[in-house]
């Protein structure tokens, strides 16, 4: 009995964490305000989204906006956790990095990617130059 | 696109109509990095007087707090700033958190509240600086989202950034980290506690606002 209960504990641990991977496609022809409404609903479904490219500095500052108006309102909902990492770091040369940004502005910054997460779920996300830690919430 | 509009109209009639030489001046971070502290040392050093109260509690700021007709001089050039002290921008606020300081729960989910209402008018208040410094604690991680967000905005709007890496008298500090964060712009080690190398903040603070001017 103990034993079973064990398991159904583990298994709704498991069912608690969902990673949606989104590719920039299901973004690409939306503006902010829908890029903003289709992200907070899966952070409120909690979910981690783990989004093909990253968000313009301006939908960055909307989507913390956003969280701040719904802390309080919703139960449980503490705010985002959110990283982005990408390639421009690297050193590139003069020619490359023309090419680099024509490939931006004509594509999008696909070579990126981006990791949204409620906060009840997602602890801290530890960014260093060149990798990303997700640490996750102990319940 | 209506937003950008009014922002746009907003900065052509602000430059147009802008008293010379009054430079509005933001200071933004994340909470606990020193914003208010470096106000406060700024106020001290030119009025000798405090802008607002400072704590170890994250998110002491909680609303805008503005100090008018602050006058620098500095090798015999005045200029007259606003301070803009903001509160901490954050992308999560638990009210869980502040209990560790001693608040009870209905205490401490107020100043949750006010903590997101304060976040939500400093992002508002992005649009009305002429010039700002981020504050960044140099004992901490610098590649956090907030920054990279605060600062990724202020570019986009083309207003001038000055980077102040704090709490440089503690010795975890690492300001070579945050210069490494952010190559691209001017990054100053100070300490707003104990005024350590505030005459090259001031020194740098010049040379951003002669961009504003």
């Amino acid at each position: 009995m103990k034993k079973q209960k064990q398991k159904d504990k583990r298994g709704k641990r498991l069912s608690d964490l969902t990673i949606h991977f989104m590719p920039f496609s299901e973004i690409a022809g939306k503006d902010t305000i829908d890029r903003i409404k289709k992200i907070m609903g899966l952070v409120l479904d909690n979910k981690i989204i783990i989004l093909q490219g990253r968000l313009k500095p301006d939908e960055k500052v909307r989507l913390i906006e956003n969280s701040m108006t719904l802390i309080g309102n919703i139960a449980g909902f503490q705010g985002i956790e959110i990283a982005a990492i990408s390639s421009e770091n690297e050193n590139k040369s003069l020619f490359n990095k023309i090419r680099y940004n024509i490939a931006r502005i004509l594509v999008g910054e696909q070579d990126a990617i981006t990791i949204i997460g409620p906060a009840s779920v997602v602890k801290d996300i530890i960014r260093d130059p060149k990798k990303v830690e997700l640490m996750l919430q102990r319940k | 696109m209506l937003r950008r509009i009014r922002n746009f109209t907003q900065r052509v009639f602000s430059s147009l109509f802008k008293k010379r030489g009054e430079i509005k001046l933001g200071f933004y971070g994340s909470p606990n990095t020193g914003k208010t502290s470096l106000a406060n040392k700024i106020c001290q050093d030119f009025l000798g007087e405090d802008l607002g109260i400072v704590s170890n509690m994250p998110h002491e700021t909680r609303k805008i707090q503005i100090k008018e007709k602050v006058i620098l001089e500095r090798n015999g050039k005045k200029i007259e700033f606003k301070l803009i002290d903001t509160p901490g921008i954050a992308t999560k606020v638990d009210f869980e958190d502040f209990l560790k300081y001693g608040l009870n729960k209905k205490e401490a989910q107020l100043r949750a509240k006010e903590a997101t209402q304060g976040i939500i008018e400093s992002i508002k208040w992005l649009d009305d600086v002429d010039a700002v410094i981020v504050l960044i604690d140099a004992t901490m991680n610098p590649y956090s989202q907030v920054n990279i967000t605060i600062i990724g905005n202020l570019v986009a709007r083309k207003i001038p950034v000055l980077i102040a890496a704090n709490k440089v008298d503690l010795k975890k500090a690492d300001v070579k980290k945050v210069q490494g964060a952010f190559p691209e712009y001017t990054v100053v080690g100070i300490s707003a506690k104990s005024g350590e190398n505030m005459d090259v903040f001031y020194e740098e603070l010049f040379k951003l606002v002669k961009r504003t001017i």
